[in-house]
């Protein structure tokens, strides 16, 4: 997994609430066999017009936006459907960070497998952050794990939290399978114990 | 110290080690897979070398791409041809149990798995599926995973959890004529919202839960995950007995009755706390359907299109908005006044042998109307098997509904049944996002009675002016 500290990047609002997994990885994508190759499908039927040009009106179609690396967007963002299709084609699209005030369980999981960083923050914060977005071409901002902190060149900083050790996986990149087998012992004296 | 909930008595049974700062380490005595959220998992496994630990405590089914019409053609669609033989080669090499689209085993993977006994209380279940939350019906715990996380399962048998809090969902009293137990969650649903449920285990509880069947159980907790909750669960009892005797995989004989009396020590104990509480008083509930773009977006049958601008919150508003526009609804239309082009009766929410019944029921020497495309299709090659004896394939196919194989089918339209664009539904399974169940459909959530009914007026409509 790819090890996250801290990542300065601009800033693109999608200023929605509930933005579910069909929406970020339609179905008919997870088909695919692959772990990569999913960027182009990123939010595609919001992104793209039935003729398969892109939708002009749609945030992520937006020049301003073309570099944008971190994802500022509404309270329970992923919700839906375990796919983890969802953060691969975020990250693979090229997202480093996704702010939002709330997100679904398993999608939040899901972000942690893969070095992709869903940073919790305020609803007040995450309003202005959209605001800023919208308005400062360019926006962007920085978002250091280390610290759990998220600042801007307009001298704007929060921090956030995060679990402990999900913060230490990140920050090192753990690879969770690894870890589990470290004790192997224990789940082999775990199924004796059972029969 | 208060008494322990059962979610509390399984976590604890189920822990292999934990320390402070960490999540725990549990064990997991049933691990369910599909084609979809399986291939980079076993790829995974293949990169770093490793194997599955228990293929014994893995089962494999093909349900999302299959096709539901006539299985003996080759499938068209050769991505989907690819992911299936992917999933048979994994589950050849790791040597697990796989019922592919051909053998009698096979259906939905949340129908499967409580068909043949696999589900059982106590357990700890786990599938790269949302919808996992069903089996907490029998008193498991239950839940959805990621890619990631199916690989961690089949390489070490357990699963790094933080424990979650717990939420109990009480209907007080029994549920009234005409409404059944897919009213009862989306009424849930609707109460406590999309979100609301983000963080906890809900357990069931209350007159109402006790006196539904299995199947019915089965359809509240499948959609808990509609409300955030990444797990719900019922306490096992009689009904859950009952259900489970004989089933193929189920101890036998006396070995059952001994299970039995383990079973019975799993109910939460009177005492015990939950960090949440929710009463629902069924008395008051009236069928329900949704009207928006995700399963919280709900109102009975007797209500109407909400208006936008009747929500405080400015992000609900927003959102009813950008769902009356996606719909193509108008607001203060009422719900018995939108007319409808498709219908669906299947999905893990409700494709079961009773939800059959009760749709089989309602079309039972009526008429699809003419402009309405009707399917039903069963969860499982089993139910399908029993259906036909029973006779519910003439009933269904004489009202003019197609009767098909089983699969997971326009629940999501990753095979070829789907939504046109523009087409609207009445569909009995469990999410209702944008292009769900095609790109540009517009799907409105109901109960197996509700969308039977709607199919033959053409329109929604108040099952209990029908019924009784
Ligand atoms: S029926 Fe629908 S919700 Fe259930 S497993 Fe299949 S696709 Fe998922």
């Amino acid at each position: 997994m790819n090890a996250f500290t801290k990542h300065s990047g601009v800033v693109m609002p999608l200023d929605r609430v509930n933005v579910d997994t069909d929406q970020i990885i339609p179905k008919q994508f997870l088909k695919r066999v692959e772990r990569d190759g999913y960027e182009d499908f990123l939010f595609f039927d919001w992104r793209f017009n039935e003729d398969g040009t892109p939708n002009k009106d749609f945030v992520l179609n937006h020049p301003g936006y073309k570099d944008a690396s971190v994802l500022v967007a509404g309270r329970n963002f992923g919700c839906g459907s375990s796919r983890e299709h969802a953060p691969w084609a975020l990250q693979q699209y090229g997202f480093k960070a996704i702010i939002s005030p709330s997100y679904a369980d398993i999608f939040y999981n899901n972000c942690f497998q893969n070095g992709l960083l869903p940073v919790t923050l305020d609803e007040v914060s995450v309003a202005h952050i959209t605001a800023q977005a919208k308005e400062i071409p360019g926006y962007a901002v920085t978002v250091d794990l280390e610290n759990c902190v998220v600042s801007d060149n307009e001298g704007f900083s929060v921090s956030f939290s995060l679990d402990e050790f999900k913060q230490y996986c990140m920050l090192n990149g753990l690879d969770d399978i690894g870890i589990t087998l470290q004790d192997e012992d224990a789940i082999t004296a775990f199924e004796a114990r059972r029969g | 110290m208060p008494g322990k909930t059962m979610f509390d008595k399984i976590w604890d049974a189920h822990v292999v080690s934990e320390e402070p700062g960490k999540p725990s380490v549990i064990y997991v005595d049933l691990h369910l897979v599909h084609e979809v959220t399986s291939n980079q998992a076993f790829d995974g496994l293949r990169l770093a070398k490793r194997g599955v630990r228990r293929p014994d405590l893995t089962m494999a089914t093909a349900d999302h791409d299959i096709p539901t019409t006539d299985r003996s053609k080759p499938i068209e669609d050769p991505i989907a041809v690819q992911q299936l033989e992917h999933l048979a080669n994994d589950t050849k090499e790791f040597n697990i149990q796989f019922a592919d689209m051909h053998s009698p085993l096979n259906g939905i993977v949340h129908v499967v798995g409580p068909e043949q006994g696999n589900t059982q209380p106590g357990k700890v279940i786990v599938c790269g599926d949302s919808h996992t939350a069903t089996h907490g019906a029998f008193g498991a715990f239950a839940l959805g995973i990621g890619t990631s996380e199916v690989e961690h399962v089949l390489a070490t048998q357990t699963l790094r959890q933080n424990k979650h809090k717990t939420m109990q969902v009480d209907v007080n009293g029994p549920l009234p004529f005409g409404v059944t137990p897919k009213d009862l969650i989306l009424a849930i649903i609707g109460q406590i919202g999309i979100a609301g449920g983000t963080g906890y285990v809900i357990e069931y509880t209350g007159q109402a839960i006790r006196e539904m069947s299995m199947e019915g159980r089965m359809t509240v907790c499948n959609m808990s995950i509609e409300g955030g909750a990444r797990a719900g669960m019922v306490a096992p009892d009689e009904t859950t007995f009952e259900y489970m005797r004989g089933r193929a995989n189920v101890p036998q004989g006396d070995a059952f009755d001994e299970a039995v009396e383990k079973w019975k020590l799993l109910p939460s104990d009177d005492d015990a706390v939950y960090d949440a509480v929710v009463t629902i008083d069924a008395a008051s509930l009236e069928p329900h359907l949704t009207w928006g773009t995700n399963p919280g977006q709900v109102t009975s049958i007797t209500g109407s299109v909400p208006d936008p601008s009747s929500f405080a919150d400015p992000a609900d508003r927003e959102s009813a908005e950008r769902a009356l526009d996606y719909m193509a609804l108008e607001a203060n239309t009422p719900m018995t006044e939108i007319p409808i082009d498709r219908v669906f009766i299947g999905s893990c929410t409700n494709s079961r042998i009773e939800d059959l019944r009760a749709a089989a029921e309602v079309a039972k020497g009526r008429k699809v109307s003419s402009h309405v495309g009707a399917m039903v299709v069963p969860g499982s090659y089993a139910i399908k098997q029993q259906a036909e004896a029973e006779g519910l394939d003439k009933i269904f196919l004489d009202a003019g509904f197609e009767w098909r194989n089983a699969g997971c089918s326009m629940c999501l339209a990753m095979n070829p049944d789907h939504l046109e664009p523009g087409e609207r539904s009445a569909s009995t399974s469990n999410r209702n996002f944008e292009g769900r169940q095609g790109k540009g459909g517009r799907t409105h959530l109901v109960s197996p009675q509700m969308a039977a009914a709607a199919a033959i007026a053409g329109h929604f409509v108040d099952i209990r002016d029908w019924e009784g």
